[in-house]
Formats: structure tokens, C-alpha cells, sequence
């Protein structure tokens, strides 16, 4: 008798479920860094080894020391390599964006526009873009305006069929009450569609974020000159010409810091835009 | 605004539908020679079985479709948007918050917030939720969404109220809120209603007129009147009158299903 009343007393509203909910939750949230941090560190600690005891000469593979400090000691060329890239990637990102919007709400608005050129949108897409690179380089003289236009390339149209996907998915009782009210094109473009185009637009975004580092990076290994203004996949080229592989890796590893990064920050930029309202920025209990 | 509407035959006409057929894809006969006069201060309840053609009749009155034949007349002509409508589902904008979510039908208007931010308030006052002026849709419950998407209809003191099976989808005990309250805001603001149903009991609570609709073609085959005083509330849900034309309606209601192989 006096058991059952202690229990309840201690912990009134707590019970089985809810511990082992708990503690779940508390190892989701630490398991979410400590296990890839894990992984990361056995993968690295192998690798050393690998190298170590089989006596790897350090231009077939460089141990991870060595690498790291081929970072810090190359910082300066790296670094400013690593601008350009940057910079290729983020206007390429921004054209995309502009672009893939624009053409969205350029084909909603007219079905002739959209009947006449999606299928040009959609064989740009699947025509790859190693391909058209080299021609594109012919034809464009400014190198930077070429490593643009195959970056481009490759990131707008995740963000033009997301955005035309969104743009088409408003409700349909709300498209209803927009023509009820009398509701001009312009008025139910900015107040119905594009609200409504959002999450999706996000989405696309997101992958239109990773697409225009690759695009950036593949027209940079097309163009191939360097010089001045070269970027990361430049360096990768030349070091791998010097045979200068630790270089190699520590250029390759800033390229995927870089991708981890743009899309990380996408994400946190469609979390806040999202997190008011949409069911994929909600938490959601149990 | 005022209250009470006049007395049943001495309302002034909003609007006449005569004998108007609609046809879906040549050969789907969703309604056959519909005639109805909605006068002012009305509450008309279509009630009949699903398919007999109701929300048909809501979209050929609010323009979304046209009629094949036959024609749909408004006394002093028609001004576009000068209707409210409430369907099934709350249909609120996610993004937007409640008082912006009422603003809505002024806003397509062109009229700023701050121009009509006391008829939000009040309309928001009025269905009991202006302390959810600045709360997002989804942190409502149903029945609250429902109002304000009701609020949404009215804020603008149309001519006319459309409201498609709104409480369809709410539990009984909200449902009967709902009603309630419907009714209470009917007197307050005086507004004329045309509401689809499918419950016998929810259209004698709410209406004066009941237009009770067969399917294939969808008809109407009879026209009830429930001329029991408003305000209505529970006294009125258990009297015996409202007993006796529950059956009247049901009686109805079973004839308009009689030719249909259930
Ligand atoms: N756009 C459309 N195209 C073709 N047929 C349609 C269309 N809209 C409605 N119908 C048909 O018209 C008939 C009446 O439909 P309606 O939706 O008006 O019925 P309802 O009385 O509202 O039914 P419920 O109670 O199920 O909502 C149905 O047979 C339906 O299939
Ligand atoms: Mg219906």
C-alpha cells in the first residue's frame, strides 16, 4: 500500500513509456554527433595505420597528418582558391535561383510559354554537363562567364520544376475562393501561389545548392587553365600533374567542407523561413 | 447591423435560379431544372444524398462553373465578391496568421490592414477567437479553424453566405456548438445563408427553408418551411416541434432516396 503511494508521489505523471521515451530522445540527441565523430575518428586512425605500417610512400598516399598539415601549410593558395570556387558556385546559385523562379512563374502564367520550352529545360538537364562544357568554352570568351554557365547549367532546374511543382500545388478550394473574391493574376501569384511555393522552392533550393559546387567544379576541370583566379579543381589538376597528392586531399576535403557548408546553410535558412508554419519544420511530440 | 429578418413572405429577393440544368462532360446530368428564389434574411439548408448535386448548385451560384441551361439572376446585378464562402475543409491559408487569414477577402480588395483592422477584430470577436489574432492555423483546433474560416466569410457583410458541409467533419458535440453559434451570429449581423447538409437534424436547427435534393438528375423534390422563431438553441433542439419536423425532413429525405437502389 505504502509502495504504490510513494511510487505516485515520486514521479506522478511519469511513467514506463515516458522513461523509456526519454532516454531515447537523450541518446538521439547525443548519438547525432558522438557516432559519425566516432566513426570519423576510427576511419582516420585505420587509415593512418594503413599507411604507417605498410610504409606508403606519401606521393601514392598521404597519411592524415600529412594532409592536415598540407592544409595549413598551403592555406594561402588553397584559400584563395578556395574563393573562387566559392564565388563561381554562390553566382551560379544565385543565377539558378533567379532563372529557375523566374521561368517557373513565367510557365504558370502562360501555358504557351511552358508548352513551347519545358522540353528544352528538361533536355539541358539530362544532357550531361561534361558534355557541353568544351563547346561552351569555345563559344564563351570570359572564362568566368563560361565556368557561370555550366554552374548554372546543372543548379537551375532542380529549382525550376520544384517552383513550377509548388506554384501548381496551391489548394484547390483556395484557388476556389481566390476567383470568388475576384482575385487579379498578379494578386493570386503573390498571395496564393508563391506562399504556396515556398516549401518547395526550399527543397529545391537545397539540392540546386550542392548541384552548382559540382557544376563549378566540373567546368573548372574542363577550362583547365590556370593561373590567377584558378580554382580548387584547378589545384587538384595540377597538383595531381606534380604529384603532389597531399594536396590533392586537402584541396579535395575543402571541397566537401564547402558542400557540407552551402547545404547546411540552406537548410537553416529554409528552417527559419519554414518554421512558423510547415509541417517539415515542426517538432512534433512522441 | 440589424438584427432580425423580417417575416418569411415579406423578405426583398437577393437572388433567382431558373430552371437551371448543368450537364458535366455532355452526358453527366448533375442537375435538372433547378429553381430557387433566395430572399434576404433566408437561412435555406439543401439537404439531400451525396451526389444529388448540392455543391453543384454552391458553384454555379458563386460562378465558379456556368450553367448549361437556364439562368441565374441577382437583384441589382452582381458584384464579384460580394459572397462568402465556408466549404468542408477550414481551407485557411498555413502561412499567413488568423487576422490575416480574415483579412483576406478586403486585402484582394486592395484595402490595406490597418483600413479594416476593426472589422477583422470584430468578426474574430464575434465567432470568440480575437485572442488567436496572431496564432498560425495549425496551432487551432478544428472547430477553431472552422471559425475562422467562418469569420473569413462574414468579416466582409456579404449578400449572400455559402457554406458547403462546413461542420461535416467535426465531432458532434463541436457540431452542435458550432450551430448554435451560427445561429447567434446569423441575428447579430443579419446575413442570408444557403448551407448544404447532409444531417436532417442540423438543417431543421438552422434553417427556414429546407430544399430537400434527389440524385440522378439531381431535383429538388420538396421545399420545406421550419417556421419555428429564432434565436434557436437547446430548448427549441428538444421541443417537440423540432421533433416533428425532423420527421418531416427525414420522411422527405427517404422519398428522394427511394428511387436509388441503396
Ligand atoms: N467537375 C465535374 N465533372 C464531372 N462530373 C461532376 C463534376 N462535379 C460534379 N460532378 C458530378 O455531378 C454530380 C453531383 O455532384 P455534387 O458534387 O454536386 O454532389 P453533392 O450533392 O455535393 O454530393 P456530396 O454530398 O457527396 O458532396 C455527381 O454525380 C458528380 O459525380
Ligand atoms: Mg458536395
Amino acid at each position: 500500500m505504502s509502495i504504490v503511494e510513494d511510487n505516485t508521489a515520486a514521479a506522478p505523471d511519469v511513467d514506463e513509456d515516458e522513461l523509456r521515451r526519454r532516454r531515447a530522445r537523450k541518446f538521439e540527441r547525443i548519438g547525432k554527433w558522438v557516432l559519425p565523430v566516432l566513426v570519423m575518428a576510427l576511419a582516420l586512425f585505420a587509415w593512418d595505420r594503413l599507411v604507417v605500417w605498410n610504409g606508403i610512400p606519401h606521393y601514392i598516399l598521404p597519411g592524415p597528418w600529412l594532409v592536415f598539415s598540407t592544409l595549413i601549410s598551403d592555406w594561402p593558395i588553397l584559400f584563395d582558391a578556395l574563393l573562387v570556387t566559392l564565388q563561381i558556385t554562390l553566382m551560379a546559385l544565385a543565377v539558378a535561383v533567379i532563372g529557375g523562379v523566374g521561368l517557373a512563374v513565367l510557365f504558370t502564367q502562360s501555358r504557351w510559354m511552358e508548352m513551347s520550352f519545358y522540353p528544352y529545360a528538361v533536355i539541358l538537364q539530362v544532357t550531361p554537363v561534361v558534355a557541353i562544357a568544351p563547346l561552351i568554352f569555345i563559344y564563351v570568351d570570359s572564362r568566368i562567364a563560361g565556368l557561370l554557365l555550366c554552374a548554372w547549367l546543372v543548379a537551375f532546374f532542380p529549382v525550376l520544376s520544384n517552383t513550377t511543382l509548388g506554384l501548381n500545388s496551391a489548394d484547390h478550394n483556395l484557388r476556389d475562393l481566390f476567383r470568388i473574391y475576384g482575385a487579379t493574376r498578379w494578386q493570386r501569384l503573390r498571395y496564393l501561389q508563391l506562399p504556396s511555393a515556398l516549401p518547395y522552392f526550399l527543397g529545391g533550393l537545397r539540392i540546386a545548392g550542392g548541384l552548382s559546387l559540382i557544376g563549378a567544379v566540373v567546368a573548372e576541370y574542363v577550362a583547365g587553365t590556370g593561373g590567377i583566379g584558378s580554382g580548387l579543381a584547378f589545384r587538384i589538376l595540377e597538383a595531381g600533374y606534380r604529384l603532389n597528392i597531399p594536396r590533392m586531399f586537402a584541396a579535395l576535403i575543402l571541397i566537401a567542407v564547402t558542400g557540407v557548408v552551402i547545404f547546411a546553410g540552406l537548410s537553416f535558412i529554409s528552417h527559419m523561413l519554414l518554421r512558423k508554419w510547415h509541417e517539415s519544420a515542426l517538432k512534433r511530440e512522441g | 447591423m440589424a438584427a432580425t429578418s423580417a417575416p418569411l413572405g415579406q423578405r426583398a429577393e437577393v437572388m433567382r435560379i431558373e430552371g437551371v440544368d448543368k450537364v458535366f462532360n455532355g452526358d453527366v446530368v448533375a442537375l435538372k431544372g433547378l429553381n430557387l428564389t433566395v430572399n434576404s434574411g433566408d437561412f435555406i439548408s439543401l439537404l439531400g444524398p451525396s451526389g444529388c448535386g448540392k455543391s453543384t448548385a454552391l458553384r454555379l451560384i458563386a460562378d465558379l462553373i456556368h450553367p448549361t441551361r437556364g439562368r441565374i439572376t441577382w437583384a441589382g446585378g452582381q458584384k464579384a465578391g460580394d459572397l462568402g464562402v465556408v466549404f468542408q475543409e477550414p481551407t485557411l491559408m498555413p502561412w499567413a496568421t488568423v487576422a490575416q487569414n480574415v483579412w483576406l477577402p478586403f486585402r484582394l480588395r486592395g484595402k490595406t490592414y490597418n483600413s479594416v483592422k476593426d472589422e477583422i477584430i470584430e468578426a474574430l470577436r464575434l465567432v470568440g477567437l480575437d485572442k488567436f489574432q496572431n496564432a498560425y492555423p495549425r496551432e487551432l483546433s478544428g472547430g477553431m479553424k472552422m471559425r475562422v474560416s467562418i469569420a473569413r466569410a462574414m468579416v466582409t457583410k456579404p449578400r449572400l453566405i455559402l457554406m458547403d458541409e462546413p461542420f461535416a467533419a467535426l465531432d458532434e458535440i463541436t457540431r452542435f456548438r458550432l450551430n448554435n453559434d451560427l445561429l447567434a451570429l446569423k441575428e447579430k449581423i443579419g446575413c442570408t445563408v444557403i448551407f448544404v447538409t447532409h444531417s436532417v437534424f442540423e438543417s431543421v436547427f438552422l434553417s427556414d427553408r429546407i430544399v430537400v435534393m434527389a440524385a440522378r438528375p439531381g431535383r429538388v423534390i420538396r421545399e420545406l418551411t421550419v417556421d419555428a422563431p429564432y434565436p434557436r438553441d437547446e430548448v427549441f433542439r428538444t421541443s417537440s416541434d423540432y421533433a416533428a419536423y425532423c420527421r418531416q425532413a427525414s420522411d422527405a429525405l427517404h422519398e428522394a432516396m427511394e428511387g436509388v437502389a441503396a
